[in-house]
């Protein structure tokens, strides 16, 4: 809405004129010459020229540092909120890393006794198999030295009971005879044994 | 004032001196009582505003808060960051200045010293010289370019350039003219539609029925009026915000 002094007045003085009296002074607005008018000017220069420098000295500054202050509150606790968060987070972290390093030193260790034993128990299995493989060739050998004892005396005994045999039989012994009866007799024999 | 059968619809804007033979002596109107009045509310409600200082305001003190932001919010987004924050306590004390004055002239027995041109040209002419100054203090001889539109031919020069310094000189014109109109017309109306009422009450039965119609009205202006008082001071701060943009980057 945009009016000029001129519409205004041209608006208002029918109007005004409606009931008789016109607009006989027009406005006093345009009355430069009313020393009242004139001294509002001066006046309104001078208390507005105090009224700005009371706002910008005084009255702005204070609502700015209250507004500064809420804002540095703020800001700090948001900081300090952030740091704790960080914290938090950290120990956090710190916790689940022990965690995970005593899972996986417990995991080393059950490896290390797991190998160990196995170890341990395969060296005894083979000790084990070792002695008894000796053991076996121990017996083994005396087996055959106890056969080869026994299979050398037997000549002897063969030879001493046919001997006393043929002596309750005939009266008397060959002994040449004897032998050579019992070495085709073992001959024989060893071949059926064998 | 309504005397008879007359509407004296201007008579509310006389001024007349106050304070006896001190204002006779001064020359001090209501205007200046109203001038001061508005400026002591204004620092009242921020001084009182402020008091608290509380991290979460009150309501006083929010009231304070959200004025204070939105007018530095108006300065800092039109002029720039660091140059709004120069100019704003000017343009803070002109809003409000101009805010209040408009508003408490809407209270009975009050003067609204916005609908003088005398003191609306003169806030405008004090805009006008503090651009004209800052033009010169942040572009220098550059300024004055301006009044020749860039990539214009030479030839059209002489119409070019008066045109646009009668533009830049007519800018305090319609400043103070749009301010001083708006709240003439306004308050000329409040009061032809009070006599109205008066008027028509003079009538007997059937004008008092009548004499609702134009009371309801002037309600309905009034509520109007404040609309208009609070357009007009953001207009003037906003226009202000922009010619001060233009004078220190252009």
């Amino acid at each position: 809405m945009r009016l000029t002094p001129r519409f205004l007045l041209s608006a208002a003085a029918p109007l005004a004129a409606l009931p008789g009296r016109a607009v006989a002074e027009g406005m006093p607005q345009l009355h430069f010459k009313d020393p009242l008018l004139q001294g509002q000017v001066v006046w309104g220069a001078l208390i507005f020229i105090i009224f700005y420098l009371l706002l910008s000295r005084s009255a702005l500054p204070r609502v700015a540092s209250v507004l500064k202050a809420r804002e540095t509150r703020i800001q700090s606790d948001l900081d300090l909120a952030r740091r704790a968060r960080k914290d938090a987070d950290q120990a956090q972290k710190e916790l689940f890393e022990a965690r995970e390093k005593a899972s996986e030193d417990a995991n080393a260790t059950i490896q290390n006794i797991r190998e160990t034993t196995k170890e341990t128990i395969r060296v005894q299995a083979e000790e084990t198999a070792a002695r008894l493989e000796a053991e076996i060739k121990n017996a083994e050998s005396q087996i055959a030295l106890s056969r080869n004892n026994a299979l050398s005396s037997i000549n002897e005994i063969a030879s001493s009971t046919a001997m006393t045999l043929a002596e309750r039989l005939v009266g008397t012994a060959d002994q040449q005879a004897v032998t050579a009866a019992i070495e085709h007799a073992r001959a024989a024999g060893a071949d059926h044994v064998s | 004032m309504a005397s008879g059968s007359t509407i004296d619809a201007l008579g509310q804007f006389e001024l007349h001196p106050i304070f006896g033979s001190f204002g006779e002596a001064l020359r001090f109107s209501q205007a200046p009582l109203f001038m001061v009045i508005s400026s002591a509310v204004v620092l009242a409600f921020l001084y009182i505003g402020m008091k608290p200082k509380a991290v979460v305001p009150g309501r006083l003190q929010a009231a304070a808060e959200v004025s204070y932001d939105f007018v530095h919010g108006l300065a800092v987004d039109t002029i720039g960051e660091e140059k709004g924050t120069a100019f704003f306590p000017f343009i803070f004390a002109l809003f409000f200045f101009i805010l209040v004055g408009n508003y408490i002239g809407l209270l009975p027995f009050s003067y609204t010293f916005t609908s003088h041109i005398a003191v609306t040209f003169a806030l405008a002419i004090t805009v006008f010289i503090l651009c004209i100054l800052t033009s010169l203090r942040f572009q220098g001889m550059n300024f004055f370019k301006h009044f020749m539109p860039e990539g214009a031919p030479m030839a059209l020069s002489p119409i070019l350039v008066p045109i646009e310094i009668l533009s830049y000189i007519s800018r305090p014109v319609s400043l103070s003219i749009r301010l001083f109109a708006n709240m003439v017309a306004g308050h000329v109306l409040l009061e032809v539609f009070a006599s109205f009422t008066i008027m028509l009450a003079g009538l007997g039965v059937v004008g008092d029925v009548l004499a609702v119609t134009p009371l309801v009205l002037n309600i309905a202006l009034t509520a109007l009026e404040l609309l208009v008082g609070l357009l007009q001071a953001y207009v003037f701060a906003i226009l202000t915000c922009i010619y001060l943009r233009e004078a220190v980057d252009h």
